[in-house]
């Protein structure tokens, strides 16, 4: 059940007293992301706003979420207030990965305006074209052309509309800084000159002109440098305002009754004992059960009164120790699960065949889950930390049946995703319990309940049947992933004989997607079994790799890490005790990496720590290299989590370790040693950055312990008690 | 029983009527309306919480209301004099220090504390310190780079 921040629960109300001490208390802050709709008439002038609205319908119902957003008249995307003001608009989300800079960076770059002339609005259905979901690294190929495409259009539109006014050719003109100038007559005019009486919102107020072309990347002067975040002083100044952080006059806080154990149903209930706490409404419509009040204080009071009267019926559920035979049990198909070369196998000079496992773990956001809710007049807002304002928005509609237009999502710059901020449970609780309490209700979610019900990376357990010839070739590879997914579930090595598949199975937790999928999972158990291959056939892991590897790229990044780790020198030295070296590489979401790690192991006291890690990492074109820098770091960081500690437990249905106390993220002592390398692909378009560079940390890793034990182990996390012995059954 | 307790918050006196096991991070952000502290486990694993309590490092989500009577409590909101920041937060802006910036007002405030305790902190001491405080954006090299930095500049 849930716990309480302190020992005090006897079940009275409290009511608290105090002045706000805050600038504006009681008040929505004015953040671009959360302004109202007179807000926006203020910022972009209320002559236009029809136009505006009626551009953005129309995008959003066109792009379905594809992430690009075009087609649509050029005001859906880029406003021009008859100040002069730059209004970019997208679906796109902003929660550290860096997208707010680099989109900011690619509309600067196609107006020839200064990045801190834009003002970049994001993730609200009402105000912003559905660019689809911010995830699956697609804002860099998708979201950022589909801007940059706008951009370079308003620039023309507007160059047009001052040659018109002056009677020159388009061509004989030039725009640097919001300045539109014409050489030959020294006639100059500003954005915000011409945007005077809206005369430039009109003109943006049409389809972009057919011949378009963005600025080619030889001759760009913001996009490739590292552009700061333009809201970065608000977040050392705490003025920024996160979803979970915003108040509102009236407003209560809301706590949602949670089953004992997964699957519980509850019996009966009685609300009575809420309902008599001074200014509390409980509220139960079917199984859902929840509270609100004053405070977050009393709101846990107030829910735990009435938990200790409820009666649930509990439901069988495995635990972590038992998941993997569990999930084997329950493949949706068991043909699939099969060897289509089983005979080339068996006439093959060796064959292998391993399990491999990974647990599963959570993405454990900085910020929990939240959302403010409010209702007006039947139309519903909700502020929010989410990845898919539009998924949301269409969550909402179906969960209250509402028509889109009564149903508006909001979201201000939050505090960490990683893939798990897609599904809207947060926003219909706060909106269920704002319409039963008739007032604004903010639910935050603790962190208990964000470890236990919230969705989950994964498990996934991997067999691998492989066959080597004499020469020490693979020749046959079949791999299956069960229950975790198909991400980079393919190799990318020539093997002439290969099947690989996903196959679904029946999990017993919620589970969805997680910073690059299923790929970790799947790079894990590959890279690792191609060491097992490597050391079968008496091969360097090196040379073994790009003996059965022709993508280019990936063969640059991973002879690239070899070098800066001097890989081959040190393969050849002796290394100390308890000391052990290891490589990987992989390739997904069209980037390429590959990781060499140095590791100090204690066997006897089952300790493993990561000394060093030199990284490559190539995803095209850089759009801006530090953000990149930190993305790739923040992957290889998060990705020792993964790699070395981090697992959820469970039991009778119950998490565990449901606690920052018990669930060991990444802290500032576990910071190798950091050797990073990005790659410019040149002429390659750039793709997204924030996913792939987590993938080859694990393996890595795990091919290090063997090199310095002698032992593989085959899971994830990699912990030495599951060590096995390195034979490798054939 | 509710108490009444007074104490200062950015060189403002405030009176708060509350339950005296209400923690201070409540206090802050749902009566005082300071929001730039942050809650993310309220068991004191991660430091997103961080205030200063007479100067000194505080867990602003297991400090109970009964304890914070006739203290000082400083937050993200009073370091800045005006417009002028604190060198430490102009240390955080200029190594890059943040993400989704979520934990960035308790590492500031941290350092602030180390700082005021260690002027002089070893590289050893630093990590010892900060290892309290979770960036699950993983930002700690930047993280870092920051400390060092408002090391470096409070030495001069
Ligand atoms: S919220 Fe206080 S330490 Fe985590
Ligand atoms: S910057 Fe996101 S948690 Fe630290």
């Amino acid at each position: 059940m849930m716990k309480t921040r302190d020992s005090n629960s006897d079940g009275r109300s409290r009511k608290s007293q105090s002045t706000p001490i805050a600038s504006q208390p009681g008040t929505l802050p004015e953040t671009l992301s959360g302004i109202d709709r007179r807000g926006f008439v203020q910022l972009l002038g209320a002559g236009l706003l029809v136009t505006v609205f009626e551009g953005i319908a129309e995008a959003q119902r066109g792009s379905g979420g594809g992430g690009g957003g075009r087609g649509r008249n050029v005001s859906a995307r880029i406003h021009i207030g008859e100040d002069g003001t730059l209004t970019v608009m997208t679906g796109k989300i902003e929660m550290g990965q860096g997208a707010r800079a680099e989109l900011t960076q690619s509309a600067a770059e196609e107006l020839h305006l200064s990045p801190d002339a834009i003002r970049m609005v994001m993730g609200d259905t009402q105000l912003c074209p559905d660019d689809g979901t911010t995830a699956g690294s697609r804002t860099t190929p998708s979201t950022v052309p589909a801007v940059r495409q706008a951009a370079a259009a308003a620039r023309m539109l507007l160059v047009g509309l001052a040659c018109k006014q002056w009677g020159v050719a388009e061509n004989s003109v030039e725009v640097r800084d919001g300045v539109i100038t014409h050489p030959p007559s020294k006639r100059s005019v500003t954005f915000g000159e011409l945007a005077k009486g809206g005369a430039a919102a009109r003109a943006l107020d049409q389809p972009p002109p057919p011949n378009v072309s963005v600025t080619p990347v030889k001759e760009w002067k913001v996009m490739g440098t590292s552009y700061a975040r333009p809201n970065r002083r608000d977040l050392v100044t705490g003025a920024h305002k996160f979803p979970s952080d915003l108040i509102l006059p009236n407003m209560l806080h809301g706590k949602v009754l949670r089953p004992p154990s997964y699957g519980a149903k509850l019996l009966s209930i009685d609300l009575e004992p809420a309902r008599a706490m001074k200014d509390v409404v409980a509220v139960r419509e079917g199984d859902f059960v929840g509270v609100a009040a004053p405070t977050t204080f009393q709101a846990t009071q107030a829910l735990e009164a009435v938990a200790e009267t409820a009666r649930w019926e509990p439901a069988p559920h495995p635990s972590s120790t038992e998941v993997y035979d569990y999930l084997r049990r329950r493949v949706r198909s068991k043909r699939d699960v099969e060897n289509p070369f089983a005979a080339e196998m068996a006439k093959a000079a060796r064959g292998f065949r391993q399990t491999y496992r990974t647990a599963y773990i959570q993405h454990a956001p900085a910020e929990t889950r939240t959302a403010l809710a409010e209702w007006k007049d039947g139309n519903l807002t909700v502020w929010t930390c989410t990845q898919a304002p539009f998924g949301y928005h269409s969550e909402l509609m179906r969960a209250f049946q509402l028509p889109s237009e009564c149903v508006r999502v909001i979201v201000p710059d939050f505090g960490c995703g990683f893939g798990g901020k897609h599904t809207a449970e947060s926003a219909i609780e706060a909106a269920r319990l704002a319409r039963a309490a008739g007032r604004p209700v903010s639910v935050k979610w603790t962190r208990e309940e964000e470890f236990t019900w919230a969705y989950f990376r994964p498990a996934a357990v991997i067999e691998i049947e492989a066959a080597l010839d004499e020469k020490g070739q693979i020749v046959v590879w079949h791999f299956i992933n069960i229950n975790s997914g198909a991400a980079a579930v393919q190799t990318p090595y020539r093997i002439a004989r290969n099947n690989c598949r996903y196959v679904p199975s029946d999990p017993p937790l919620r589970q969805g997607s997680y910073r690059t999928l299923a790929a970790t999972a799947n790079n894990f158990a590959r890279e690792c079994m191609m060491d097992e291959l490597a050391a079968a056939a008496g091969a360097d892991p090196l040379d073994f790799r790009l003996a059965h590897l022709d993508n280019e790229r990936l063969r640059a990044a991973l002879e690239e890490a070899a070098r800066q780790f001097n890989w081959r020198e040190r393969r050849r030295q002796k290394r100390a005790a308890g000391t052990g070296i290891g490589l990987a590489c992989g390739t997904e979401k069209a980037s390429v990496v590959a990781a060499c790690v140095e590791i100090a192991v204690d066997e006897a006291k089952g300790e493993i720590v990561v000394k060093k890690v030199t990284q490559v990492f190539e995803a095209g074109t850089v759009v801006n290299p530090e953000n990149l820098r930190k993305q790739v770091i923040g992957c290889i960081l998060m990705g020792l989590g993964g790699a070395l500690r981090e697992e959820m437990i469970f039991e009778g249905g119950r998490m565990l370790n449901a606690s920052f106390g018990k669930y060991l993220v990444p802290r500032f002592k576990d910071v190798p040693e950091l050797d990073i390398h990005l790659r410019n692909w040149p002429g390659l378009e750039p793709v997204g950055g924030g996913e792939t560079p987590i993938i080859a940390i694990a393996p890595a890793i795990g091919n290090a312990v063997f090199d310095a034990t002698g032992k593989r182990i085959r899971q994830m996390p990699i912990n030495l008690s599951t060590a096995k012995s390195s034979q490798t059954a054939s | 029983m509710d108490i009444t307790i007074g104490f200062t918050v950015n060189g403002k006196a405030a009176t708060v009527t509350t339950d005296p096991q209400r923690p201070l991070l409540d206090i802050l952000r749902e009566d005082l309306h300071l929001t730039g502290t942050k809650y993310g486990c309220g068991e004191g694993f991660c430091g997103v919480c961080t205030v200063l309590m007479d100067g000194k490092r505080t867990l602003a989500c297991i400090t109970p209301a009964k304890d914070v009577d006739q203290k000082t409590i400083v937050t993200i909101e009073g370091l800045a004099d005006g417009d002028k920041l604190h060198p430490v937060q102009e240390a955080f802006l200029a190594e890059g220090a943040m993400q989704c910036g979520y934990c960035t007002p308790g590492m500031i405030l941290t350092t602030v504390a180390l700082l005021r305790e260690n002027p002089q902190p070893t590289e050893a001491e630093i990590l010892n310190w900060m290892d309290g405080n979770i960036c699950r954006c993983n930002n700690y090299p930047n993280i870092l780079n920051a400390v060092r930095r408002a090391v470096r500049e409070a030495r001069r």
